[in-house]
């Protein structure tokens, strides 16, 4: 095999020809690193590399571990010890991470090597990836379009190949989405799942960290690894991890897929509803029953979503005060002084919209009338997934409602760029888990043909089947296997 | 929604946020929208509905109460903005 197919490969693909010798862990980091050096100025989907760090990995690697001498990106939301930390944001300064996140802990006891830190919006906030500090990142299949976000990096990577997998996280759909419109597989586990430990916090009741993957065999290599509870993560679950790699071929006959009313209304652009049915009919054939289902207050799900994370937000961004770790603003004439103008020159402009609103929904007057009705209208939103999982196994929707859209087209009007999240951040108030798989393209949307993703839904630990489904369709398809031409 | 009564620049104030006039405009136009969107939460019947602060109800979790390995004193002022003597360099809290 020759180096320059090598970043196209899956995990799967790479472990075996690891294993019979044909490669070795150092030029797989190589034949990355040329073509990071070659296409990432394209499309910027990288923040920093560390070439050395991951060449002194590489030989040192066994690849007889379960991910042995698989190079991996990492969000730069998650530390990796003695990498760069940015967040996207000014405010962190030079920062390098002193720790391992839980997560990066296990994948490198399990051979992994962690190369390159991926661009994303701001403290993870935002649709498009472009609200980081340092530059947006471009779609790989439409340069002019965004990548989604705010793993917007780890999807462009992946998609452009340009990493293996890699690694995001998913708030209110920062996995799933991205995924979608780079056409490649994005993984939001259950909530406490995987540890938080070392993904830095933004809104702590919602997210999570997962894989973005060419494959759903691939997610389910990385999930295995990363999964399971951590002392250091009082909200992981005990819960034991099954071999989700194992027992991925199964046959659907049998299985209920549900079609919620509510998530085919008006506003779903007419393509990627066309590709919804399509992939709704391809597994009517593959033997699945469709069932069509109700989840009644998913019209309030982004304004819960948004009143609550802000809540979170406002609160976990308060450490961000230039005393111990990262920017400071020069010359402070006081401690007040020395607040105000930190966080306001070492902020970006949604995350201050974000505290705005986070502080002002939790403040004096204003809690119970918005912060205390989100938490209630939360309450429902939980219910109406419970009770749509007692008459399915998993739900099916779009993972966004529209392709993805041009660089700038809704920087300037948060209401459309919160909506784009619309079918995913139920997921996120509700616990459950989720998957986006590539379903189609849009041939509509300019001269290039844009990825469609289709969002199964499982209940809380229901990754297993999650991950049948997903794989049934996959291996039935071969959108998955599509790779703009770059 | 009462969304008239934000108040961008007092809440600024609270988070310990500068704003210039031009964000503060800005972002009391724009919230006001998210904020007009979130009014159909008002037309829901919540009389009996528990809140939920969390995605899976956590009891306490609790741990031995043991030492465990943390970061040494170089580490933890290696990413100080301004440090000397092994002590972070504040900015002065007594006027």
């Amino acid at each position: 095999m020759s180096p320059s197919e090598l970043p196209g490969l899956t995990i799967a693909e790479l472990q075996k020809i690891l294993r019979t010798r044909e490669v070795s862990p150092r030029e797989v980091i190589r034949a990355l690193h040329g073509r990071i050096e070659e296409i990432d100025p394209q499309i910027g989907a990288y923040l920093s590399r560390d070439l050395e760090a991951a060449l002194a990995a590489a030989d040192t690697a066994d690849v007889e571990l379960p991910l042995g001498g698989i190079p991996l990106a990492i969000k730069d939301a998650i530390s990796v010890r003695d990498q760069p930390l940015t967040c996207g944001s000014k405010i962190l300064g030079n920062y390098r991470a002193l720790y391992d996140a839980t997560v990066v802990v296990r994948l490198k006891a399990a051979g992994a090597i962690p190369f390159g830190k991926t661009n994303l919006d701001e403290f993870a906030m935002g649709s498009s990836t472009e609200n980081s500090n340092f530059h947006p990142t471009r779609n790989p299949w439409n340069r002019d379009r965004i990548p989604g976000g705010s793993s917007g990096g780890s999807a462009a990577a992946v998609a452009a190949n340009l990493a293996i997998a890699s690694l995001g996280s998913d708030t209110g759909g920062s996995i799933r989405q991205p995924a979608a419109l780079c056409g490649v597989v994005g993984l939001k586990p259950t909530y406490g799942r995987v540890s938080r430990y070392g993904l830095t916090a933004f809104a702590s009741s919602l997210e999570g960290i997962g894989p973005l993957t060419k494959s759903v065999r691939d997610s389910a290599l990385l999930l295995q690894v990363m999964a399971g509870a951590d002392p250091q993560d009082s909200t992981s679950l005990e819960a034991p991890v099954p071999d989700y790699a194992a027992e991925l071929e199964i046959d659907l006959r049998g299985v209920r897929l549900g079609l919620p009313n509510e998530y085919l209304r008006a506003g779903i652009d007419p393509e990627v509803k066309v590709a919804l049915d399509a992939a709704v009919a391809h597994f009517s054939s593959l033997g699945a029953e469709i069932v069509e289902i109700s989840l009644p207050h998913t019209d309030y799900a982004i304004d819960v979503y948004y009143i609550i994370a802000t809540a979170e937000a406002s609160a976990n961004l308060a450490r961000f005060d230039g005393v111990r770790y990262g920017y400071r603003a020069a010359n402070p004439t006081n401690l007040q002084d020395h607040y105000r103008r930190t966080r306001a020159e070492g902020f970006g402009a949604e995350v201050k919209r974000r505290i705005i609103l986070g502080t002002y929904v939790l403040s004096s007057g204003y809690y119970d009338e918005f912060y205390l009705r989100a938490q209630k209208v939360r309450t429902l939103v939980r219910q109406d997934f419970a009770a749509a999982f007692e008459k399915v196994d998993a739900l099916l929707s779009p993972t966004s409602p529209v392709p993805a859209f041009k660089l700038g087209e809704r920087a300037a009007d948060p209401l459309q760029m919160y909506l784009a999240d619309v079918f995913t951040v139920a997921a996120n108030l509700a616990g459950i888990c989720g998957i986006s798989i590539p379903c189609g393209f849009a041939q509509n949307a300019g001269s290039l043909p844009l990825p469609i993703g289709l969002q199964i839904l499982c209940p809380a630990l229901g990754e297993m089947r999650l991950f049948q489904v997903a794989h049934a369709y996959e291996q039935s398809t071969d959108w998955h296997r599509r790779r703009p031409p770059l | 929604m009462s969304s008239s009564h934000l108040d961008v620049a007092y809440v600024a104030q609270l988070a310990r946020l500068n704003l210039t006039a031009e964000e503060t405009a800005l972002f009391q136009t724009q919230l006001a929208e998210v904020l007009a969107h979130a009014a159909r939460l008002q037309e829901l019947d919540l009389e009996n509905v528990e809140p939920a602060a969390h995605a899976a109800p956590a009891v306490n979790v609790f741990r031995q109460d043991e030492t465990r390995p943390s970061l040494t004193q170089e580490e933890a002022l290696r990413n100080a903005p301004r440090a000397a003597n092994d002590l972070f360099i504040v900015t002065k809290v007594l006027e």
